[in-house]
Protein backbone atom coordinates (compact mmCIF):
# COMPACT_ATOMS: atom_id res chain seq x y z
CA UNK A 1 0.00 0.00 0.00
CA UNK A 2 3.00 2.42 0.23
CA UNK A 3 2.95 2.94 -3.03
CA UNK A 4 -0.29 3.99 -3.58
CA UNK A 5 0.37 6.83 -1.14
CA UNK A 6 3.31 7.42 -2.83
CA UNK A 7 1.65 7.94 -5.94
CA UNK A 8 -1.01 9.80 -3.88
CA UNK A 9 1.28 12.05 -2.99
CA UNK A 10 2.73 12.55 -6.59
CA UNK A 11 -0.76 13.74 -7.74
CA UNK A 12 -1.09 16.05 -5.21
CA UNK A 13 2.14 17.54 -6.42
CA UNK A 14 1.50 17.97 -9.54
CA UNK A 15 -2.02 19.00 -8.96
CA UNK A 16 -0.33 22.22 -6.62
CA UNK A 17 2.30 23.65 -8.84
CA UNK A 18 -0.12 26.48 -11.09
CA UNK A 19 -1.54 27.95 -7.79
CA UNK A 20 1.65 27.47 -5.38
CA UNK A 21 1.87 31.25 -4.89
CA UNK A 22 -1.44 32.07 -3.43
CA UNK A 23 -0.71 28.96 -1.04
CA UNK A 24 2.56 30.12 -0.22
CA UNK A 25 1.07 33.37 1.07
CA UNK A 26 -1.40 31.59 3.23
CA UNK A 27 1.00 29.48 4.99
CA UNK A 28 3.29 32.35 5.44
CA UNK A 29 0.00 34.13 7.41
CA UNK A 30 -0.24 31.32 9.90
CA UNK A 31 3.14 31.28 11.23
CA UNK A 32 3.52 35.17 11.29
CA UNK A 33 4.99 35.78 14.76
CA UNK A 34 4.19 39.00 15.81
CA UNK A 35 6.04 40.66 18.46
CA UNK A 36 3.88 42.75 20.59
CA UNK A 37 1.45 41.44 22.97
CA UNK A 38 -2.17 42.76 22.97
CA UNK A 39 -3.20 44.04 26.54
CA UNK A 40 -6.62 44.98 25.30
CA UNK A 41 -8.09 41.39 24.36
CA UNK A 42 -6.92 39.77 27.16
CA UNK A 43 -8.28 42.49 29.86
CA UNK A 44 -12.00 41.80 28.91
CA UNK A 45 -11.18 38.07 29.09
CA UNK A 46 -14.47 37.09 31.10
CA UNK A 47 -17.05 39.99 30.51
CA UNK A 48 -18.86 38.23 27.12
CA UNK A 49 -18.69 34.96 25.69
CA UNK A 50 -19.19 36.67 22.22
CA UNK A 51 -15.67 36.43 20.60
CA UNK A 52 -16.10 37.61 17.19
CA UNK A 53 -18.98 39.58 15.49
CA UNK A 54 -19.30 40.11 11.74
CA UNK A 55 -22.38 42.75 11.40
CA UNK A 56 -24.26 43.44 8.18
CA UNK A 57 -20.96 42.68 5.68
CA UNK A 58 -20.67 43.48 2.12
CA UNK A 59 -18.06 42.77 -0.52
CA UNK A 60 -18.11 43.53 -3.83
CA UNK A 61 -15.58 43.92 -6.79
CA UNK A 62 -14.99 45.43 -9.91
CA UNK A 63 -14.15 43.45 -12.77
CA UNK A 64 -12.99 44.53 -15.75
CA UNK A 65 -15.09 41.69 -18.29
CA UNK A 66 -14.48 42.45 -22.28
CA UNK A 67 -11.89 45.67 -22.92
CA UNK A 68 -12.61 48.44 -20.91
CA UNK A 69 -16.01 47.85 -19.93
CA UNK A 70 -16.44 47.21 -15.90
CA UNK A 71 -18.94 45.23 -14.26
CA UNK A 72 -19.43 44.93 -10.52
CA UNK A 73 -19.61 41.64 -9.12
CA UNK A 74 -21.01 41.47 -5.24
CA UNK A 75 -20.36 38.03 -3.96
CA UNK A 76 -21.40 38.98 -0.19
CA UNK A 77 -24.63 41.02 0.85
CA UNK A 78 -26.11 41.54 4.37
CA UNK A 79 -23.99 38.74 5.87
CA UNK A 80 -23.70 38.16 9.85
CA UNK A 81 -21.90 35.81 11.79
CA UNK A 82 -21.43 35.62 15.56
CA UNK A 83 -18.84 33.30 17.15
CA UNK A 84 -18.55 32.68 21.03
CA UNK A 85 -16.13 31.56 23.29
CA UNK A 86 -16.64 27.60 24.06
CA UNK A 87 -18.81 27.01 20.73
CA UNK A 88 -18.24 25.92 17.57
CA UNK A 89 -20.37 27.62 15.28
CA UNK A 90 -20.64 25.70 11.30
CA UNK A 91 -21.31 28.01 8.54
CA UNK A 92 -23.10 26.10 6.05
CA UNK A 93 -23.91 26.61 2.85
CA UNK A 94 -23.20 25.65 -1.69
CA UNK A 95 -20.14 26.73 -3.17
CA UNK A 96 -20.23 30.55 -4.36
CA UNK A 97 -22.44 31.39 -1.22
CA UNK A 98 -19.13 33.64 0.29
CA UNK A 99 -17.96 31.17 3.01
CA UNK A 100 -14.58 31.39 2.07
CA UNK A 101 -14.59 35.24 1.09
CA UNK A 102 -16.02 35.41 4.58
CA UNK A 103 -12.67 33.56 6.02
CA UNK A 104 -10.65 35.72 4.32
CA UNK A 105 -12.28 38.93 5.26
CA UNK A 106 -12.10 37.83 8.83
CA UNK A 107 -8.13 36.73 8.28
CA UNK A 108 -7.79 40.43 6.54
CA UNK A 109 -6.02 38.91 3.03
CA UNK A 110 -8.83 39.94 0.60
CA UNK A 111 -7.45 40.95 -2.78
CA UNK A 112 -6.78 44.92 -2.87
CA UNK A 113 -9.69 45.49 -5.37
CA UNK A 114 -12.25 44.41 -2.80
CA UNK A 115 -14.77 46.85 -1.52
CA UNK A 116 -16.13 46.55 1.69
CA UNK A 117 -18.47 47.94 3.76
CA UNK A 118 -20.25 46.51 7.56
CA UNK A 119 -18.59 45.67 10.65
CA UNK A 120 -15.94 43.24 12.58
CA UNK A 121 -15.57 43.24 15.69
CA UNK A 122 -13.02 41.16 17.85
CA UNK A 123 -12.98 40.55 21.88
CA UNK A 124 -15.59 43.90 21.49
CA UNK A 125 -13.00 46.34 19.60
CA UNK A 126 -13.08 46.67 15.86
CA UNK A 127 -10.54 44.45 14.14
CA UNK A 128 -8.72 47.09 12.04
CA UNK A 129 -6.35 45.60 9.28
CA UNK A 130 -3.07 46.53 11.65
CA UNK A 131 -4.88 44.71 14.46
CA UNK A 132 -5.92 41.46 12.71
CA UNK A 133 -2.04 41.48 11.14
CA UNK A 134 -0.80 41.50 14.92
CA UNK A 135 -3.18 38.99 15.94
CA UNK A 136 -3.11 36.32 13.65
CA UNK A 137 -1.41 33.82 13.77
CA UNK A 138 -1.78 33.76 17.32
CA UNK A 139 -4.70 34.47 18.83
CA UNK A 140 -6.53 33.92 15.64
CA UNK A 141 -5.73 30.61 13.47
CA UNK A 142 -6.50 29.65 10.60
CA UNK A 143 -7.46 25.73 9.53
CA UNK A 144 -6.96 25.35 5.76
CA UNK A 145 -8.78 23.32 3.49
CA UNK A 146 -5.86 21.17 2.22
CA UNK A 147 -3.01 19.98 3.36
CA UNK A 148 -1.33 21.53 0.45
CA UNK A 149 -0.95 24.72 2.68
CA UNK A 150 2.13 23.19 4.01
CA UNK A 151 5.25 24.57 2.82
CA UNK A 152 6.55 20.75 0.84
CA UNK A 153 10.24 22.15 1.10
CA UNK A 154 10.49 22.74 4.90
CA UNK A 155 10.49 20.38 7.53
CA UNK A 156 7.27 20.29 9.68
CA UNK A 157 8.34 20.83 12.54
CA UNK A 158 9.56 24.28 11.30
CA UNK A 159 6.34 25.08 10.24
CA UNK A 160 4.80 24.89 13.75
CA UNK A 161 5.48 28.32 15.57
CA UNK A 162 6.29 27.73 18.98
CA UNK A 163 6.57 29.98 21.75
CA UNK A 164 9.78 28.87 23.63
CA UNK A 165 12.98 31.58 23.58
CA UNK A 166 15.46 28.69 23.72
CA UNK A 167 16.29 26.24 21.47
CA UNK A 168 15.61 23.25 24.46
CA UNK A 169 12.26 25.38 25.48
CA UNK A 170 11.11 25.19 21.81
CA UNK A 171 12.13 21.34 20.93
CA UNK A 172 9.94 20.44 24.35
CA UNK A 173 6.80 22.96 22.95
CA UNK A 174 7.30 21.25 20.21
CA UNK A 175 7.45 17.56 21.51
CA UNK A 176 4.42 18.17 23.68
CA UNK A 177 2.29 19.75 21.21
CA UNK A 178 3.30 16.86 18.21
CA UNK A 179 2.59 13.66 21.27
CA UNK A 180 -1.06 15.69 22.26
CA UNK A 181 -2.07 15.46 18.21
CA UNK A 182 -0.52 11.40 17.93
CA UNK A 183 2.13 12.75 16.23
CA UNK A 184 4.97 9.93 16.73
CA UNK A 185 8.29 10.60 18.11
CA UNK A 186 10.63 11.90 14.52
CA UNK A 187 7.36 13.36 12.56
CA UNK A 188 8.79 16.55 13.08
CA UNK A 189 11.88 15.65 10.76
CA UNK A 190 9.55 14.70 8.08
CA UNK A 191 8.98 16.80 5.22
CA UNK A 192 5.02 17.26 3.98
CA UNK A 193 5.23 14.41 1.05
CA UNK A 194 6.11 11.79 4.11
CA UNK A 195 3.01 12.05 5.77
CA UNK A 196 -0.45 10.45 5.35
CA UNK A 197 -3.19 13.25 5.28
CA UNK A 198 -4.42 12.44 8.25
CA UNK A 199 -1.18 13.30 9.82
CA UNK A 200 -0.69 16.29 7.35
CA UNK A 201 -3.86 17.51 8.51
CA UNK A 202 -2.96 17.01 12.15
CA UNK A 203 0.22 18.97 11.43
CA UNK A 204 -2.00 21.67 10.36
CA UNK A 205 -3.91 21.59 13.52
CA UNK A 206 -1.07 21.53 15.93
CA UNK A 207 0.06 24.69 14.06
CA UNK A 208 -2.64 26.71 14.45
CA UNK A 209 -2.77 25.67 17.85
CA UNK A 210 0.58 26.31 18.89
CA UNK A 211 0.14 29.76 19.77
CA UNK A 212 -2.74 29.30 21.92
CA UNK A 213 -5.25 30.77 19.49
CA UNK A 214 -8.35 32.00 20.90
CA UNK A 215 -10.32 31.80 17.73
CA UNK A 216 -10.13 29.15 15.26
CA UNK A 217 -11.54 29.70 11.40
CA UNK A 218 -11.15 26.14 9.59
CA UNK A 219 -12.37 26.15 6.24
CA UNK A 220 -13.49 22.79 4.86
CA UNK A 221 -11.30 20.88 6.89
CA UNK A 222 -12.66 17.49 6.15
CA UNK A 223 -13.18 16.62 2.55
CA UNK A 224 -11.33 13.66 0.84
CA UNK A 225 -10.93 12.30 4.48
CA UNK A 226 -12.50 8.86 5.02
CA UNK A 227 -15.14 8.40 8.21
CA UNK A 228 -12.40 7.94 10.83
CA UNK A 229 -10.25 10.91 9.84
CA UNK A 230 -13.13 13.08 9.84
CA UNK A 231 -14.11 12.33 12.81
CA UNK A 232 -10.66 12.79 14.02
CA UNK A 233 -10.58 16.01 12.57
CA UNK A 234 -13.73 17.49 14.05
CA UNK A 235 -13.06 16.11 17.34
CA UNK A 236 -10.32 17.85 17.79
CA UNK A 237 -12.25 20.82 16.94
CA UNK A 238 -14.58 20.19 19.75
CA UNK A 239 -12.02 19.82 21.83
CA UNK A 240 -10.46 23.11 21.27
CA UNK A 241 -14.08 24.20 21.40
CA UNK A 242 -14.76 22.70 24.53
CA UNK A 243 -11.43 24.77 26.45
CA UNK A 244 -12.89 27.71 25.81
CA UNK A 245 -12.00 28.66 22.44
CA UNK A 246 -14.41 30.03 19.54
CA UNK A 247 -14.59 27.90 16.67
CA UNK A 248 -16.05 28.88 13.27
CA UNK A 249 -16.27 25.84 10.89
CA UNK A 250 -17.22 26.48 7.12
CA UNK A 251 -18.24 23.29 5.46
CA UNK A 252 -20.47 22.40 2.59
CA UNK A 253 -21.48 19.17 5.00
CA UNK A 254 -24.22 19.81 6.84
CA UNK A 255 -24.83 16.82 7.87
CA UNK A 256 -21.14 15.99 9.02
CA UNK A 257 -21.14 19.39 11.41
CA UNK A 258 -24.56 18.90 13.28
CA UNK A 259 -22.58 16.13 14.62
CA UNK A 260 -20.18 18.53 16.48
CA UNK A 261 -21.55 21.96 16.25
CA UNK A 262 -23.64 24.19 18.55
CA UNK A 263 -25.03 26.84 15.98
CA UNK A 264 -25.39 26.40 11.98
CA UNK A 265 -25.03 29.75 10.04
CA UNK A 266 -27.09 29.08 6.60
CA UNK A 267 -25.08 31.18 4.07
CA UNK A 268 -26.90 31.60 0.22
CA UNK A 269 -25.66 33.75 -2.32
CA UNK A 270 -23.70 35.60 0.22
CA UNK A 271 -25.96 36.12 2.59
CA UNK A 272 -26.86 34.92 6.15
CA UNK A 273 -30.54 33.71 5.66
CA UNK A 274 -30.77 31.72 8.74
CA UNK A 275 -29.15 31.20 12.35
CA UNK A 276 -29.89 28.44 14.01
CA UNK A 277 -29.20 26.03 16.84
CA UNK A 278 -28.24 22.58 16.03
CA UNK A 279 -30.63 20.64 17.74
CA UNK A 280 -33.77 22.53 15.40
CA UNK A 281 -32.21 20.20 12.67
CA UNK A 282 -34.61 17.47 13.61
CA UNK A 283 -37.70 15.40 12.29
CA UNK A 284 -39.27 17.10 9.04
CA UNK A 285 -37.70 19.91 9.85
CA UNK A 286 -40.06 21.98 11.10
CA UNK A 287 -38.37 23.49 13.75
CA UNK A 288 -35.83 25.18 11.22
CA UNK A 289 -37.21 29.10 10.21
CA UNK A 290 -36.28 29.81 6.21
CA UNK A 291 -37.68 27.72 3.59
CA UNK A 292 -33.80 26.91 2.50
CA UNK A 293 -32.81 25.61 5.31
CA UNK A 294 -35.63 23.18 5.28
CA UNK A 295 -34.60 22.17 1.34
CA UNK A 296 -30.93 21.90 2.59
CA UNK A 297 -31.72 19.39 5.40
CA UNK A 298 -34.60 17.68 3.59
CA UNK A 299 -32.00 17.07 0.51
CA UNK A 300 -29.62 14.80 2.88
CA UNK A 301 -29.68 11.46 1.46
CA UNK A 302 -31.01 10.20 4.98
CA UNK A 303 -34.06 12.69 4.76
CA UNK A 304 -35.91 12.31 1.38
CA UNK A 305 -33.18 13.46 -1.04
CA UNK A 306 -35.59 16.01 -1.98
CA UNK A 307 -33.82 18.47 -4.34
CA UNK A 308 -34.97 21.64 -4.58
CA UNK A 309 -35.35 23.29 -8.78
CA UNK A 310 -33.74 25.68 -9.80
CA UNK A 311 -30.15 27.67 -9.15
CA UNK A 312 -27.91 30.09 -6.40
CA UNK A 313 -28.19 33.40 -7.89
CA UNK A 314 -24.47 34.49 -9.41
CA UNK A 315 -23.28 37.44 -7.38
CA UNK A 316 -23.59 39.58 -10.82
CA UNK A 317 -27.56 39.54 -11.26
CA UNK A 318 -28.99 39.14 -8.00
CA UNK A 319 -32.52 39.21 -7.40
CA UNK A 320 -34.45 42.51 -6.37
CA UNK A 321 -35.85 41.25 -3.49
CA UNK A 322 -35.02 38.23 -1.31
CA UNK A 323 -32.20 36.37 -2.90
CA UNK A 324 -34.04 32.75 -2.28
CA UNK A 325 -37.29 34.12 -4.07
CA UNK A 326 -36.75 32.69 -7.42
CA UNK A 327 -36.73 28.79 -5.75
CA UNK A 328 -38.93 29.69 -2.85
CA UNK A 329 -42.33 28.15 -3.18
CA UNK A 330 -44.35 30.41 -0.20
CA UNK A 331 -42.81 33.41 -2.06
CA UNK A 332 -45.00 36.28 -2.12
CA UNK A 333 -45.45 40.10 -4.07
CA UNK A 334 -43.47 41.34 -0.90
CA UNK A 335 -40.47 38.60 -1.28
CA UNK A 336 -39.75 39.96 -5.11
CA UNK A 337 -39.55 43.61 -4.07
CA UNK A 338 -37.85 43.74 -0.78
CA UNK A 339 -34.96 42.23 0.80
CA UNK A 340 -36.53 40.72 4.20
CA UNK A 341 -34.43 42.30 7.39
CA UNK A 342 -32.69 39.81 10.14
CA UNK A 343 -35.02 39.33 12.78
CA UNK A 344 -34.91 37.11 15.76
CA UNK A 345 -36.96 33.96 15.90
CA UNK A 346 -37.39 31.59 18.95
CA UNK A 347 -33.18 31.37 19.87
CA UNK A 348 -32.25 32.26 16.42
CA UNK A 349 -32.69 34.45 13.26
CA UNK A 350 -33.85 34.63 10.17
CA UNK A 351 -34.07 36.57 7.21
CA UNK A 352 -37.50 35.70 5.50
CA UNK A 353 -40.87 37.76 5.21
CA UNK A 354 -42.95 34.31 5.94
CA UNK A 355 -41.05 33.13 9.10
CA UNK A 356 -42.93 32.19 11.92
CA UNK B 1 -25.21 -5.57 -23.24
CA UNK B 2 -23.04 -5.07 -20.16
CA UNK B 3 -19.83 -3.29 -18.78
CA UNK B 4 -17.55 -5.77 -17.23
CA UNK B 5 -14.47 -5.95 -15.19
CA UNK B 6 -13.00 -9.27 -15.53
CA UNK B 7 -10.31 -10.42 -12.76
CA UNK B 8 -8.15 -6.92 -13.47
CA UNK B 9 -5.15 -5.98 -11.48
CA UNK B 10 -3.47 -2.95 -12.05
CA UNK B 11 -0.37 -1.18 -10.23
CA UNK B 12 1.79 2.12 -10.41
CA UNK B 13 5.42 1.38 -12.23
CA UNK B 14 6.54 -1.73 -10.24
CA UNK B 15 5.14 -0.95 -6.82
CA UNK B 16 2.38 -3.06 -4.75
CA UNK B 17 -0.62 -3.76 -6.70
CA UNK B 18 -3.31 -1.27 -5.82
CA UNK B 19 -6.21 -3.05 -7.36
CA UNK B 20 -5.60 -6.86 -7.69
CA UNK B 21 -7.91 -9.10 -9.43
CA UNK B 22 -11.33 -7.08 -9.12
CA UNK B 23 -14.57 -8.01 -10.91
CA UNK B 24 -17.41 -6.17 -11.52
CA UNK B 25 -20.40 -5.76 -13.63
CA UNK B 26 -22.71 -3.12 -14.42
CA UNK B 27 -25.34 -3.56 -16.70
CA UNK B 28 -27.53 -1.23 -18.56
CA UNK B 29 -30.31 0.80 -16.88
CA UNK B 30 -28.33 -0.59 -13.41
CA UNK B 31 -26.46 1.97 -10.86
CA UNK B 32 -24.25 0.17 -8.34
CA UNK B 33 -22.54 1.92 -5.50
CA UNK B 34 -18.92 1.03 -4.82
CA UNK B 35 -18.01 2.00 -1.28
CA UNK B 36 -14.61 2.11 0.75
CA UNK B 37 -12.47 3.67 2.73
CA UNK B 38 -10.43 5.98 0.80
CA UNK B 39 -7.07 4.40 -0.21
CA UNK B 40 -8.47 1.24 -1.25
CA UNK B 41 -8.44 2.05 -4.87
CA UNK B 42 -11.60 3.17 -6.15
CA UNK B 43 -10.20 5.69 -7.82
CA UNK B 44 -7.62 3.78 -9.68
CA UNK B 45 -10.67 1.33 -10.46
CA UNK B 46 -12.84 3.92 -11.67
CA UNK B 47 -9.86 5.14 -14.40
CA UNK B 48 -9.46 0.99 -15.38
CA UNK B 49 -12.73 0.71 -15.80
CA UNK B 50 -13.32 3.76 -17.88
CA UNK B 51 -10.24 2.96 -20.06
CA UNK B 52 -8.10 5.71 -19.11
CA UNK B 53 -5.65 3.47 -17.84
CA UNK B 54 -4.54 -0.17 -19.03
CA UNK B 55 -4.83 -2.69 -16.43
CA UNK B 56 -1.39 -5.32 -16.17
CA UNK B 57 -3.97 -8.19 -15.74
CA UNK B 58 -7.46 -8.75 -16.17
CA UNK B 59 -9.67 -7.20 -19.25
CA UNK B 60 -12.37 -4.70 -19.52
CA UNK B 61 -15.25 -5.45 -21.68
CA UNK B 62 -18.32 -3.42 -23.06
CA UNK B 63 -20.95 -5.48 -24.75
CA UNK B 64 -18.00 -8.88 -24.42
CA UNK B 65 -15.35 -7.04 -26.26
CA UNK B 66 -12.34 -4.42 -25.76
CA UNK B 67 -13.08 -0.86 -25.26
CA UNK B 68 -12.28 0.87 -28.63
CA UNK B 69 -9.76 3.10 -28.97
CA UNK B 70 -9.85 6.51 -31.37
CA UNK B 71 -13.46 7.06 -30.78
CA UNK B 72 -16.11 8.33 -28.83
CA UNK B 73 -15.98 6.44 -25.08
CA UNK B 74 -19.00 4.85 -24.28
CA UNK B 75 -17.92 4.74 -20.94
CA UNK B 76 -17.45 8.28 -19.65
CA UNK B 77 -15.67 9.12 -16.26
CA UNK B 78 -16.65 12.08 -13.97
CA UNK B 79 -14.58 13.18 -11.10
CA UNK B 80 -14.70 14.47 -7.85
CA UNK B 81 -13.58 18.16 -8.57
CA UNK B 82 -15.01 19.28 -11.76
CA UNK B 83 -12.32 22.57 -11.70
CA UNK B 84 -9.67 20.73 -12.46
CA UNK B 85 -11.86 18.82 -15.02
CA UNK B 86 -12.04 21.74 -17.50
CA UNK B 87 -9.72 23.85 -19.37
CA UNK B 88 -9.39 27.35 -17.27
CA UNK B 89 -9.29 29.02 -20.96
CA UNK B 90 -12.36 27.75 -22.27
CA UNK B 91 -16.02 29.06 -21.99
CA UNK B 92 -18.34 26.62 -21.24
CA UNK B 93 -19.67 26.28 -24.41
CA UNK B 94 -16.50 24.89 -25.89
CA UNK B 95 -15.93 22.77 -23.39
CA UNK B 96 -19.20 21.47 -24.02
CA UNK B 97 -18.59 21.64 -27.84
CA UNK B 98 -15.38 19.61 -27.33
CA UNK B 99 -17.95 15.91 -26.69
CA UNK B 100 -20.66 16.92 -28.37
CA UNK B 101 -23.26 19.67 -29.12
CA UNK B 102 -25.27 19.25 -26.35
CA UNK B 103 -29.03 19.98 -27.00
CA UNK B 104 -31.17 22.35 -25.59
CA UNK B 105 -33.23 19.70 -23.31
CA UNK B 106 -30.11 17.90 -22.09
CA UNK B 107 -29.37 21.30 -20.54
CA UNK B 108 -32.57 21.74 -19.30
CA UNK B 109 -33.34 18.33 -17.79
CA UNK B 110 -29.35 18.99 -15.88
CA UNK B 111 -30.70 22.51 -14.85
CA UNK B 112 -27.57 24.11 -16.21
CA UNK B 113 -28.70 27.85 -17.51
CA UNK B 114 -27.84 29.31 -20.87
CA UNK B 115 -26.33 32.14 -19.49
CA UNK B 116 -23.71 29.88 -17.66
CA UNK B 117 -22.66 29.07 -21.45
CA UNK B 118 -20.50 32.47 -22.01
CA UNK B 119 -18.84 31.95 -18.70
CA UNK B 120 -15.34 30.96 -17.77
CA UNK B 121 -14.45 27.63 -14.70
CA UNK B 122 -13.31 30.50 -12.09
CA UNK B 123 -17.17 32.46 -12.53
CA UNK B 124 -19.04 29.56 -11.81
CA UNK B 125 -19.19 27.76 -8.90
CA UNK B 126 -18.44 23.89 -8.04
CA UNK B 127 -22.14 22.86 -8.32
CA UNK B 128 -22.67 24.24 -11.66
CA UNK B 129 -19.23 23.40 -12.77
CA UNK B 130 -19.81 20.13 -12.08
CA UNK B 131 -23.19 19.90 -14.00
CA UNK B 132 -21.82 21.32 -17.09
CA UNK B 133 -19.23 18.00 -16.51
CA UNK B 134 -22.29 16.11 -16.52
CA UNK B 135 -23.87 17.31 -19.45
CA UNK B 136 -20.76 17.20 -21.29
CA UNK B 137 -20.47 13.53 -20.41
CA UNK B 138 -24.05 12.62 -21.58
CA UNK B 139 -23.50 12.33 -24.94
CA UNK B 140 -26.31 10.37 -27.36
CA UNK B 141 -23.19 7.75 -27.68
CA UNK B 142 -22.79 7.38 -23.66
CA UNK B 143 -24.25 4.14 -22.27
CA UNK B 144 -22.15 3.94 -19.20
CA UNK B 145 -21.50 6.73 -16.23
CA UNK B 146 -18.41 6.12 -13.75
CA UNK B 147 -19.15 8.83 -11.19
CA UNK B 148 -16.25 9.07 -8.79
CA UNK B 149 -17.41 10.72 -5.71
CA UNK B 150 -19.03 13.31 -8.22
CA UNK B 151 -20.86 15.25 -5.66
CA UNK B 152 -18.22 14.69 -2.38
CA UNK B 153 -17.86 18.62 -2.70
CA UNK B 154 -21.03 19.04 -2.74
CA UNK B 155 -24.47 20.46 -0.72
CA UNK B 156 -26.88 18.16 0.28
CA UNK B 157 -29.28 20.30 -2.59
CA UNK B 158 -27.33 20.46 -5.68
CA UNK B 159 -25.99 16.73 -4.63
CA UNK B 160 -29.86 15.65 -4.77
CA UNK B 161 -30.35 17.75 -8.01
CA UNK B 162 -27.50 16.27 -9.72
CA UNK B 163 -28.08 12.31 -9.03
CA UNK B 164 -32.07 12.64 -9.79
CA UNK B 165 -31.00 13.87 -13.12
CA UNK B 166 -28.87 11.02 -13.72
CA UNK B 167 -30.89 8.76 -12.57
CA UNK B 168 -33.99 10.14 -14.81
CA UNK B 169 -31.63 9.13 -17.88
CA UNK B 170 -31.12 6.07 -16.09
CA UNK B 171 -35.12 5.19 -16.59
CA UNK B 172 -35.03 6.35 -19.50
CA UNK B 173 -32.22 5.68 -22.21
CA UNK B 174 -30.58 3.05 -20.07
CA UNK B 175 -27.60 4.48 -18.72
CA UNK B 176 -25.44 2.42 -16.37
CA UNK B 177 -23.90 3.73 -13.74
CA UNK B 178 -21.45 3.38 -11.29
CA UNK B 179 -21.29 5.26 -8.36
CA UNK B 180 -18.44 5.45 -6.09
CA UNK B 181 -18.59 7.18 -2.81
CA UNK B 182 -17.64 6.85 0.56
CA UNK B 183 -20.99 7.83 1.48
CA UNK B 184 -23.33 4.82 2.55
CA UNK B 185 -26.84 7.17 2.90
CA UNK B 186 -26.56 8.59 -0.88
CA UNK B 187 -25.28 5.00 -2.39
CA UNK B 188 -28.35 3.30 -0.12
CA UNK B 189 -30.48 6.73 -1.70
CA UNK B 190 -29.20 6.32 -5.69
CA UNK B 191 -28.07 2.63 -6.31
CA UNK B 192 -29.90 -0.56 -7.02
CA UNK B 193 -27.05 -2.66 -5.06
CA UNK B 194 -23.70 -1.37 -3.29
CA UNK B 195 -20.57 -3.51 -3.01
CA UNK B 196 -17.44 -3.24 -0.70
CA UNK B 197 -14.32 -2.51 -2.94
CA UNK B 198 -12.67 -5.09 -0.30
CA UNK B 199 -15.49 -7.31 -1.29
CA UNK B 200 -14.81 -7.08 -4.90
CA UNK B 201 -11.21 -8.04 -5.01
CA UNK B 202 -9.24 -11.31 -4.59
CA UNK B 203 -5.73 -11.36 -2.72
Amino acid sequence: MAVVNMDGEKERVLDRAPSLEVEESFSNTASISPEKSEPDSRSSKRESALLLEVRDLAISFTQYSKGLRQRTISPIVDLNLVAKRGEVVAVVGESGSGKSLLAHFIMGILPGNARVSGELYYDGLPLTRERVERLRGREIAFVPQSVQFLNPLMRVGAQVPVKGKKKREKEKELRDIFARYRLAKGTERKFPFQLSGGMARRVLLASATARGARLMVADEPTPGLDDAAVGEALGHLRELADEGRAVILITHDLEQALGMCDRVAVFYAGTTLEEAPASDFNGDGHDLRHPYTRALWMALPSNGFHAVPGNQPTPDSLPEGCLFSPRCDIATQICFSERPPKRELRGGWVRCHHAA
Amino acid sequence: MPLEARDVSFRYGRGDWVIHRASLTVDPGEVVGLKGESGLGKTTFARVVAGYLFPQEGVVLLDHAHLRRGCYNPVQLMHQHPEKAVNPRWRMRDTLKEAWEVDDATLAALGVEPSWLGRWPNELSGGELQRICLARALGPETRFLIADEITTMLDAVTQAQIWRAILARVRESGLGVLAISHDGALLKRVADRVVEMVDIMKW
